[in-house]
C-alpha cells in the first residue's frame, strides 16, 4: 500500500555552540572574544554539535495512529518540528501525500487581548484552516469549549482552564489528512483530558493519520496502533506493535539507569554541585537494592561541588512510575528543610519513614539548584524497585491492578440493625 | 479503500533547501488568509490598552507638523515651494510616519512572533509583511487629516492626484523591503532594536520631509536621490499640490525600491531555514 508519510534517511544536525549563544549582540561577540581561552576548556568536554536525527527512514500508512516513544532528547521533538516544516532537516527527504496540521502546543498565537471569537478565527488560521471552514465549525469549537457565555470576551480574562478549552477545541476541529500531536493532552482536568482522547479516537476512526508523540506510555497503548522507540536520534525500535514498543522503551530505560550517575552525560544544569550517585539505606544504615512498601528508608543524593560554599541549595527527587506518571516529589524545600552552605562533596538524606509506594519498578529523577538555578538535573536517573512489604501490618495488600499509593487508613462502621 | 485518495505525486516534499532557492511565491498565495488575520490581529491590538486610541495614529504627525512650523516655518522661514509651511511639512510627514512605523513594526515582528515560528509552519515572509500592512491603516487616518489641513488652505488638487496610488505602493514596497531586511538582521543581532530608532531620526533629515529638495545645493542634491524616500516624499507633494514631478528622482526611487526588496527577500530566505533553531 502506498504509504502517506515517508521519511526517508532523516539526519538533524544542531551546533552547540551556535544554540548555546541563542543571538548575539556585539556587546556579546566583544566579550565571548575575551572569553575565549575559558571557551577553548569548555569545548574540550563537549561536542560541538550534536545528530538531533541520524538517518531515520519509515513510512506510515493512511489511517495508522503511530506513537513516537522516547526520553527527552532522544530527537522526538526535531523530527516533530521537520516534519511540520519549523525547522529544516540536515540531510535527507520526507514526503508528505496529505494535507498536515501539527499540534506542537494549543493556542498557538492567542492574543490576550482579543477575544475568544476572535482567537478561534486568529488561531484556526494559523493552523492552516480557512475562513469558511472556521466559520462553518465555530459552534461547534464553541460549544466544545464549553465557554458559550465568554466568547466576546478578552481572552485575557479567562481562567486557565477555559483557555486551554478553548485551545485545544479549535485544534480538535482541525480536519487534516495528517495530524502531527506532541504531548498537549497533558492540559486540562481529567474529564477535559478524557474529552481530548476521545476526540483524538474520532480522528483516527475517520481515517486520518496521527502521529502521537509522548512520554505517557498509558496515553500511548490506549491510543495508538503502532509505535516506534528513538534513542539518541536513531530509530531504536521500528515502527510495529504498540506494546512491543513500550517494552523496549521500557528496558531502555531500565539500563541507562544502571549506568552510574557521575559517568552520565545526558545532564543539565550549570554543573556547581554534581550528583554523583544515588543510593538507599534501611534503617540501620545498610544499603540495599531493594525497597520494601511500609519500611523506613533513607535516600541519599551523593554530591561534589566545585566551589567551597555553595549557597541556597535545594534538593529534589521525583518520582514516575513506570508508565511515566508523576507519582510523588521529595523535596527539602517542600519539607521545610534548608541547606544553606554545602560543603566540597557529601550527601544528602531523605529519610522516608514508612513507604507508601505499592510494589513495582519506579524512576527518579534527580535535580540540585543553587538559588533557584539548577546547576545539576539528570532525568530518569535512576530505578527504585520497590518490594512487596506489610504496609498495613495486616499482611494483606491490593491487588496489583489497584495498588498506586498505599494510604494508612481506618474503618468504622455505624449501622442499624433491622430489629 | 484508503490509498484511493492519495494523490501520486506528494503535497509537499521537505528537504535541506538550496543556497539559492527563490522565494515560493505559490506558498505565499497560499496563505494569504493567515497574511490577512495577522495584519487584522496587528490592527486590532495596537491601541488597546492606550487611553487616546487610534487618535495616537493622528497625534504622531500633527505634533510633529507644529513643532516643524513653529521651528523651520517660522523661526528659519524654511523656502516651502510657494506651499504654506503647515500643509508642505504634513504632506512629507504623513507618508515618513507611515515609513518609520512600518520598519520599526517590521524589523521587531519577527523576534516578537518567536512563540509562532517555533510551533508551526507558514512563509515566514508573511510576518514582516503583516506588521507593514497593519500601519497602512494609521495611515489612511493620518491622510484624512492631511486632507482637512488642504481643504483648511484652500489647496485643490489637480489631475495628478491619480499618480497617489503609485506613490503609496512604492512606500508600502520600500518600506517592506527595509522592514523585512531589519527583520531578519534582527534574529541575529538584537543590536537592531536600538539601532533602528536612531537610524529613523538621522534618516528623517535627508528624506525632504523638512525641506524641499530644491533647497539643497545643486551639486548635492544626486545623494538625495540615493534615498527613495526623498524621491517619494517629493512625489506625494507633487501629487497633492499639483507641483511638477522630478521624474529622475521617482525614477530612481523606484528602481532602488525594486533593489531593495529583492535583496531583502533573498537575505531574509538566506536565514529563514534556521529562524527557528536561533530565535
Amino acid at each position: 500500500m502506498q504509504p502517506i508519510i515517508r521519511v526517508q534517511d532523516l539526519s538533524k544536525l544542531y551546533y552547540l555552540g551556535r544554540s548555546a549563544a541563542a543571538y548575539s549582540t556585539f556587546r556579546e561577540v566583544v566579550m565571548d572574544v575575551a572569553r575565549l581561552p575559558l571557551r577553548y576548556l569548555r569545548r574540550a568536554e563537549e561536542p560541538a554539535s550534536i545528530w538531533a536525527l541520524k538517518d531515520v527512514s519509515f513510512e506510515i500508512e493512511t489511517g495508522d495512529v503511530v506513537g513516537i516513544i522516547g526520553r527527552n532528547g532522544a530527537g522526538k521533538s526535531t523530527l516533530l518540528k521537520v516534519l511540520s516544516r519549523i525547522t529544516e532537516p540536515t540531510t535527507g527527504r520526507v514526503e508528505l501525500y496529505g494535507r498536515v496540521a501539527s499540534l506542537l502546543e494549543v493556542g498557538t498565537g492567542f492574543h490576550p487581548e482579543l477575544t475568544g471569537r476572535e482567537n478561534i478565527f486568529l488561531n484556526g488560521s494559523i493552523l492552516g484552516m480557512s475562513r469558511r471552514e472556521i466559520a462553518a465549525k465555530f459552534d461547534e469549537i464553541v460549544a466544545f469549549a464549553e465557554v458559550e457565555k465568554f466568547i466576546d470576551t478578552p481572552v485575557k480574562r479567562y481562567s486557565s482552564g477555559m483557555y486551554v478549552r478553548l485551545a485545544f477545541a479549535v485544534a480538535a476541529h482541525l480536519e487534516p489528512e495528517i495530524l502531527i500531536v506532541d504531548e498537549v493532552l497533558a492540559v486540562g482536568d481529567a474529564a477535559f483530558q478524557k474529552k481530548c482522547l476521545g476526540r483524538m479516537r474520532d480522528v483516527a476512526s475517520a481515517g486520518r493519520t496521527v502521529l502521537f508523540v509522548s512520554h505517557n506510555m498509558a496515553a500511548v497503548s490506549a491510543l495508538c496502533t503502532k509505535a516506534m522507540v528513538l534513542w539518541e536520534g536513531q530509530v531504536e525500535y521500528p515502527l510495529g506493535g504498540v506494546e512491543d514498543a513500550v517494552q523496549k522503551y521500557l528496558t531502555q530505560v531500565h539500563k541507562i539507569t544502571k549506568t552510574t550517575l557521575a559517568e552520565r552525560t545526558d545532564r543539565q544544569g550549570n554543573g556547581k554541585v554534581r550528583i554523583q550517585d544515588f543510593a538507599s539505606y534501611d534503617r540501620d544504615g545498610n544499603e540495599v537494592e531493594y525497597i520494601a512498601s511500609g519500611q523506613e528508608v533513607n535516600f541519599r543524593v551523593y554530591y561534589s561541588s566545585t566551589q567551597e560554599n555553595v549557597e541556597g541549595v535545594t534538593v529534589a527527587i521525583g518520582i514516575t512510575s513506570d508508565t511515566g506518571a508523576f507519582v510523588s516529589m521529595l523535596s527539602n524545600q517542600v519539607a521545610g528543610e534548608s541547606f544553606q552552605s554545602i560543603g566540597r562533596d557529601g550527601y544528602f538524606t531523605c529519610k522516608i519513614r514508612k513507604l507508601p509506594l505499592a510494589p513495582g519498578s519506579y524512576t527518579a529523577s534527580l535535580i540540585i539548584r543553587s538559588n533557584e538555578a539548577i546547576t545539576d538535573w539528570i532525568q530518569q536517573a535512576v530505578t527504585i524497585v520497590v518490594e512487596p512489604g506489610d504496609f498495613f501490618g495486616t499482611g494483606r495488600m491490593p491487588p496489583q491492578s489497584h495498588a498506586g499509593v498505599l494510604l494508612e487508613q481506618e474503618w468504622t462502621l455505624n449501622g442499624n440493625s433491622s430489629h | 479503500m484508503q490509498s484511493v485518495g492519495l494523490p501520486a505525486e506528494p503535497l509537499v516534499v521537505i528537504q535541506p533547501t538550496k543556497r539559492w532557492s527563490l522565494l515560493s511565491f505559490k506558498d505565499i498565495w497560499a496563505y494569504r488568509e493567515l497574511l490577512f488575520f495577522l495584519t487584522w490581529r496587528d490592527v486590532k491590538v495596537r491601541y488597546k490598552q492606550t487611553a487616546l486610541g487610534a487618535a495616537w495614529a493622528i497625534l504622531q504627525p500633527l505634533f510633529m507638523m507644529i513643532i516643524f512650523t513653529i521651528f523651520f516655518g517660522r523661526l528659519a522661514a524654511v523656502d516651502s515651494a510657494g506651499i504654506p509651511y503647515p500643509v508642505f511639512a504634513l504632506a512629507g510627514l504623513v507618508p515618513w510616519t507611515f515609513f518609520s512605523n512600518a520598519i520599526t513594526a517590521s524589523g521587531n515582528s519577527l523576534v516578537g512572533s518567536a512563540n509562532l515560528i517555533t510551533k508551526v509552519y507558514f512563509p515566514r515572509l508573511i510576518v514582516p509583511a503583516a506588521a507593514m500592512l497593519a500601519g497602512l491603516v494609521d495611515f489612511v487616518l493620518a491622510f484624512v487629516l492631511l486632507i482637512l489641513l488642504m481643504l483648511y488652505y484652500q489647496i485643490v488638487p489637480t489631475i495628478q492626484l491619480l499618480f497617489l496610488p503609485v506613490l503609496v505602493l512604492l512606500t508600502a514596497l520600500f518600506s517592506l523591503g527595509v522592514g523585512t531586511w531589519f527583520s531578519a538582521l534582527n534574529v541575529k543581532y538584537r543590536d537592531v532594536r536600538f539601532a533602528l530608532p536612531f537610524l529613523i531620526q538621522l534618516w528623517l533629515f535627508v528624506s525632504s520631509v523638512i525641506l524641499p529638495s530644491s533647497a539643497i545645493p545643486a551639486k548635492w542634491r544626486w545623494l538625495l536621490m540615493l534615498n527613495p524616500m526623498s524621491g517619494i516624499i517629493e512625489g506625494y507633494r507633487s501629487a497633492l499640490f499639483g507641483l511638477p514631478f522630478d521624474w529622475p528622482a521617482l525614477g530612481i526611487a523606484s528602481g532602488l525600491t525594486i533593489l531593495t526588496l529583492l535583496y531583502a527577500i533573498y537575505a531574509f530566505g538566506r536565514v529563514e531555514r534556521s529562524f527557528a533553531d536561533i530565535i
